[in-house]
């Protein structure tokens, strides 16, 4: 096991390497002198001569890198040059909006997507797989950010039951806090229930036709202890794992759903960066993203290998 | 009986039928797919033909008919500064279809030629090619989209080549694999032995092979690219005003949900059933060219 973790982590090397080389090369993408493109409106010489020095933008491009991977390993994702704050601070305010706006998302999405998986692998055939299955195709087509809209305009206008926009924080008040969050976690989670109740579908039909679910049946055990005890026990392990892989859905969902419900976290610091040219913003955000995604990818691959007794042993 | 018996198999499915006469002929019993095709085809003469099928110019303001609920005379309303959202709906066709096409074909054309080098070289190249793969998937799709139209400036066509570029490592990744399966296979050691070149069996040998796959991705990624061009027109980073995309009327649609919400209902429709066809398809395709069905 140590030695799986170990070659797994070497493995990781080479892969944030290359994500710092992408996410670095982006500012190179920008049109023309980039200290004159990140300096925005500010044409003051002084400035753009400041934001030169700060990126080194004078040095060769391979030096650039050097001084900004050394700056990324002592924490500093550099400036945001529009509130003059630095941009970890940001992220890291951010982040538990948009975590608390994930879980529920996460929560919601485990509950139908499993329940409608399972309900449509034991009643394969029938009605009920027919409309789960709708359902996935419906969730996997919907645009979120339109979902998001339609919702406010159904529970927000129409009925006037939950907030249209603006995030209550759940220490303050847990019930606004509820009420601010329900819509947009319910439209994050969507499409990922979509996902994860194929996959528990599919997985759960492999489950269904497997030797031990034969002996069990056999044995005279009752269906619903079969389904839930024998059946759903296995067919979850990959369809967790696989889950954990939605996270960079997930993220992705943020963006547009913290847009349309005004929700100040992760998803809506990037948008508002790239607005207001906030460049480094928009590195620091990519940056933290993609190494987050990265580290759940081998949690997702170790928790994998601990529940699968047939890979243990094996590197 | 027994000559019932010997000439059923041969009334059924005739010996000579090529793989796509086979895949197609599955694909047409799947209502599904067949559905999906037809609301494609309904949406792409929409593309070709807008000029000559919207009632009113897409993009000219009409102060006196601001707003206007759906009637005879805007059957789907009018939008904030009085231009017909039919017209626009149908001309947001032209800038969706044409971005999903598009960078699905940017994704395919850098996608293969990497994935065939990958999957046939091996050794450096490969291990090369495959971390630069995982970190780019490393980033999430939307995200990673949004900062390369960014940073390439706000425009229809840098969303389309920001989108390509994202999309890129799922075929190279896709194609990689299925190189690897192929190249053990007898048949590609025959054409070795006889002397073939290694851009002929790669060219020739392998890479039909390797289409079905690539295929079913392909169209399943222009549904994705679809809501993507759509999201990033929504952030306005994608097709500019006053040229209408669906995704940035729904934009424009979110601030008159009170007064106008059949502004929203349209674009945000046309998206669903569009990128819903293509998975559809994508579907359809998979089952359809899968080996193990009958």
């Amino acid at each position: 096991m140590l030695k799986f973790i170990g070659k797994r982590l070497l493995q990781l090397i080479p892969t944030l390497f290359f994500v710092s080389v992408l996410i670095f090369s982006l500012q190179h993408l920008l049109p023309g002198d980039p200290a004159l493109v990140m300096a925005g409106e500010e044409n003051d010489p002084a400035v753009v001569e400041q934001i030169r020095q700060q990126y080194h933008l004078d040095q060769p491009i391979p030096l650039q890198y050097v001084y900004w991977v050394k700056g990324i390993l002592s924490g500093d994702l550099g400036e945001s040059m529009r509130i003059k704050e630095p941009v970890l601070a940001l992220i890291l305010e951010k982040l538990p909006v948009t975590a608390q706006l994930a879980c529920m998302a996460i929560i919601i999405a485990l509950t139908i997507g499993i329940s409608a998986g399972i309900i449509s692998a034991v009643k394969k055939g029938t009605v009920w797989d027919y409309a789960a299955n709708v359902f996935a195709l419906w969730g996997i087509s919907t645009p979120n950010f339109w979902l998001g809209i339609m919702l406010i305009f159904l529970f927000s206008v129409k009925l006037g039951w939950l907030p249209a926009s603006g995030f209550v924080p759940l220490r303050e008040d847990w019930q606004a806090s509820l009420a601010s969050t329900i819509m947009p976690a319910f439209v994050l989670g969507n499409a990922i229930a979509a996902i994860l109740m194929r996959h528990t579908r599919s997985a759960m039909l492999q489950a269904l036709e497997s030797d031990y679910v034969r002996t069990a049946r056999a044995k005279g055990l009752i269906e619903r202890r079969i389904i839930l005890k024998h059946a759903l026990r296995n067919a979850l392990t990959p369809v967790i794992t696989l889950g954990a892989l939605e996270f960079g859905t997930l993220l992705s969902g943020a963006v547009l759903t913290e847009q349309i419900f005004t929700i100040p976290g992760f998803g809506k610091l990037i948008v508002d960066a790239v607005f207001n040219r906030d460049y480094a913003v928009v590195q620091g955000v990519v940056l933290v993203t993609a190494t987050t995604f990265i580290f759940l990818n081998l949690l997702a691959d170790i928790a994998y290998h601990l529940v699968n007794p047939r890979l243990r042993g094996m590197a | 009986m027994t000559d019932t018996v010997l000439s059923a198999p041969l009334a059924g499915a005739p010996i000579a039928e090529s793989p796509m006469a086979r895949a197609w002929r599955r694909l047409r019993r799947r209502k599904g797919a067949v559905l999906g095709l037809c609301v494609i085809a309904l949406f792409a003469l929409a593309a070709i033909f807008a000029p000559l099928i919207v009632p009113y110019n897409p993009i000219a303001q009409g102060w006196t008919s601001v707003r206007q609920a759906p009637s005879w005379a805007h059957i789907f309303g009018t939008d904030d500064v009085g231009r017909d959202v039919l017209s626009r709906v149908i001309y947001g066709t032209r800038a969706s279809l044409f971005a999903g096409v598009i960078s699905v074909s940017i994704a395919l054309s850098i996608g293969i030629p990497l994935g065939l080098v990958a999957g046939y070289r091996g050794g450096f190249i490969d291990a090369l090619l495959s971390r630069i793969t995982d970190a780019m998937l490393a980033c999430p799709f939307i995200i990673l989209a949004i900062a390369l139209a960014a940073f390439l400036g706000p425009s229809l066509g840098n969303a389309m080549i920001a989108i390509g570029i994202t999309t890129t490592p799922i075929f190279i990744r896709l194609t990689r694999g299925q190189v690897m399966a192929v190249k053990v296979e007898e048949y590609i050691e025959a054409a070795r032995v006889v002397g073939n070149p290694r851009w002929r069996i790669a060219l020739v040998h392998i890479l039909p092979n390797v289409m079905p796959a690539l295929l079913v991705q392909a169209t399943l990624s222009i549904a994705a690219a679809i809501i993507a061009e759509a999201a990033l027109s929504f952030l306005g980073l994608g097709q500019q005003p006053p040229l209408p995309s669906w995704g940035s009327m729904l934009n424009a649609a979110q601030r008159f949900l009170t007064t106008a919400p059949w502004m929203a209902i349209w674009p945000g429709l046309a998206i669903f059933l569009s990128v819903l066809s293509f998975n559809l398809v994508g579907d359809g395709l998979r089952d359809a060219l899968d080996p193990r069905e009958r």
